[in-house]
């Protein structure tokens, strides 16, 4: 039997970067409930880089986690309180911390090469009786059976769910089908498909029914596309897309639309959208999140966005690295390129 | 006067890496025993055919050798449990030492050039983690010109040079590296963050620093980063600056809000640091490992020096 689809809003957590990780708790708190009431199947939260991500490398946050997690749990109809960890930034010691404010589904996230290091993570989360996936990041940078072999240790450690996550929006629709397709072939029937997109270059949607239709019952969505570079699949798009295919889910389409439109927008200070910059995320294949950090160093030391962007591309830097986009800069500055 | 002996317990990359070194570079120590637990291991091997001393039936194996009275200085390259079965060993004849390269910490860290001074005495002592090996002598440089409030390190190494060892425990990475940036490094509050880069063909090590610490002129935190950068680089070659250090003014009406510490404002120093190895048994992109051996074996001289 085919797995239901479930709807994971990811505003509270992707969505943190482009307003750098400052939301207030009120906004959470709001945000969350109306997310709960217009019916999404979990709510993500923690900081941009997940638990404990607030740092000088990735932007430190308005609140810690823990301030950001408390009390929504109690709170929450019907949807699940989730929440993200990066081997690496986040430990253990911190899941346990979400899990007494009440969080019962964690990602555990990883390069897209790196799934061994999730192993103690997965089965932790397993231990604590918690739903946990494995999310394997910059998906794009590992080829479909590459990045299946990585999901199948995810799941020999107990995911019960694998992503995969296009965090440089950098994959065609055939890369995400064949990535799906792959994922099916070694995991276990049981074992339920993720897909978490970014819409650097205009596939949020596209690349999200892509994965739909190719067996994955997990979609990652936002509002208004809320999340890192051009954003994440946009939610509300998504819900009126998944209505006109005629398929089942929990999520209502008009309070979607006015919470993307009413409430989200309005707090972008920088749009979240397809431009000369996100683009060149994409079209590079650079994670997501490096976008205001590299506009910053851009302006810091007279540089292009973009030629930072490709350089790092070049550089195969992987999420995580922000900090050498000021050694991509300061090298580019010496050079005197621009 | 003449060198001191030792043994190096773990003949796997580490443990052999650091034999090599400490044959062709150590002023102070001979090497004399390699312990191992698998007669079959390639590291004990080679050892033998070095012509030292070897068991495969652990440190209990040499403890009943008559070379063992002899031996002075014992490294541990071990995991952190065989770590706590070797310094119950050691810990029974007073005139030995180790030095432990595992996660251990069962002794005080010991970062070479900022606190041997005050913790060699000790018997056993813990040699934190590659990145805290890399890092903090840097913390502790910008802390001895200004107050450190916040000392956060990044560590990028290639993929291939994090060991079986690292990759089923990386919270021990993160949660030790960042206790030694506070305990060694003087910043009340410390973080740590690993990433592993799979980049073909490997990429070197790369370390950043990042301290808040109170306003300081800057030219002398500069110096003191330089000075430091030159110590580390006596017992560790490859270590160098990558850039400039930056700064930058986080001013008091827009701060910083810092799990565990609240609103804070300063002087943000970000220091890019490049780790390439000696290229001795592992490869010049596995700097993480050449500075633990690198660190080890410079530890070991010193209070080789003392005995």
């Amino acid at each position: 039997m085919p797995h239901k689809l479930y709807l994971q809003d990811v505003t509270l957590r992707d969505g943190m970067h482009p307003i750098q990780h400052q939301y207030s708790k009120q906004q959470i708190r709001d945000i969350a409930m109306a997310l709960d009431k217009a019916g999404v199947d979990a709510i993500e939260v923690s900081h941009g880089d997940g638990l404990t991500g607030g740092s000088f490398n990735y932007g430190f946050g308005a609140h810690t986690d823990w301030d950001w997690l408390e009390g929504i749990a109690e709170n929450l109809q019907h949807a699940k309180l989730t929440t993200l960890l990066i081997p690496g930034i986040g430990t253990i010691e911190d899941l346990k911390r979400a899990r007494d404010l009440g969080v019962v589904s964690v990602r555990i996230a990883t390069h897209s090469t790196e799934a061994d290091i999730s192993a103690q993570h997965i089965e932790a989360a397993r231990n604590l009786g918690m739903d946990v996936s494995g999310f394997l990041m910059m998906a794009h940078m590992n080829d479909a059976r590459g990045l299946a072999q990585q999901a199948k240790l995810m799941e020999d450690y107990g995911a019960l769910c694998v992503y995969v996550t296009d965090s440089a929006g950098a994959l065609l629709m055939d890369g995400v089908r064949d990535r799906i397709r792959a994922f099916k072939d070694v995991l276990k029937s049981e074992t339920e498909i993720g897909i978490h997109c970014h819409h650097n270059l205009s596939f949020g949607v596209a690349n999200t029914i892509v994965a739909m239709e190719e067996g994955a019952n997990r979609l990652d969505a936002s509002l208004a596309g809320m999340g890192a570079g051009a954003g994440n699949c946009p939610l509300e798009v998504l819900v009126a897309v998944l209505n006109k295919m005629g398929k089942k889910h929990n999520a209502d389409l008009f309070p979607l639309m006015d919470l993307a439109d009413d409430v989200i927008r309005p707090m972008q200070q920088r749009p979240v959208q397809v431009d000369r910059e996100t683009l060149s995320l994409g079209y590079a294949g650079v994670y997501s999140s490096f976008l205001l950090h590299a506009e910053r160093a851009a302006e810091k030391y007279g540089l292009d966005t973009r030629a930072i962007l490709n350089e790092l591309g070049k550089r195969k830097m992987v999420g995580g690295q922000e900090d050498m986009i000021i050694d991509v800069a300061l090298d580019m500055a010496r050079k005197g390129q621009k | 006067m003449s060198k001191i002996k030792v043994a190096i317990i773990g003949p796997g990359n580490i443990g052999t890496d650091l034999m090599i070194k400490i044959i062709r570079n150590s002023a102070n120590l001979e090497m004399t025993a390699m312990v191992g637990i698998d007669p079959k291991s390639d590291g004990l091997a080679r050892a033998k055919r070095m012509g030292f001393i070897t068991t495969a039936k652990g440190l209990a194996g040499l403890e009943e050798m008559p070379e063992w009275k002899d031996i002075k200085i014992i490294f541990d390259a071990t995991s952190a449990k065989a770590h706590h079965y070797n310094w119950a060993i050691v810990e029974k004849y007073p005139d030995k030492r180790i030095i432990d390269l595992t996660p251990a910490a069962i002794g005080p860290f010991l970062i070479p050039p900022v606190n041997f001074d005050t913790s060699h005495q000790v018997r056993n002592v813990n040699m934190v983690t590659c990145g805290g090996q890399a890092t903090i002598p840097i913390v502790a440089a910008v802390n001895r010109i200004a107050k450190v409030h916040y000392g956060e390190i990044v560590a990028s190494i290639a993929s291939k040079s994090a060991g079986p060892g690292t990759r089923a425990n990386i919270d021990e990475f993160t949660e030790t590296t960042t206790r030694a940036i506070e305990e060694v490094g003087g910043a009340d509050k410390g973080k740590a963050l690993i990433i592993l880069n799979p980049a073909e063909p490997p990429v070197v090590m790369r370390d950043t620093v990042f301290t808040l610490s109170e306003n300081a002129d800057r030219e002398a935190i500069r110096a003191s980063v330089q000075e430091m950068v030159e110590e580390v680089q006596k017992y560790v070659p490859g270590y160098s600056l990558h850039q400039e250090v930056q700064f930058d003014d986080i001013p008091e009406d827009k701060p910083v809000f810092i799990e565990g510490l609240g609103l804070r404002h300063g002087l943000k120093t970000t220091v890019l640091l490049q780790i390439t190895g000696a290229g001795h048994y592992l490869p010049e992109y596995a700097g993480n490992l050449d500075i633990m051996t690198s660190a080890a074996m410079s530890t070991g001289d010193k209070i080789a020096a003392t005995m």
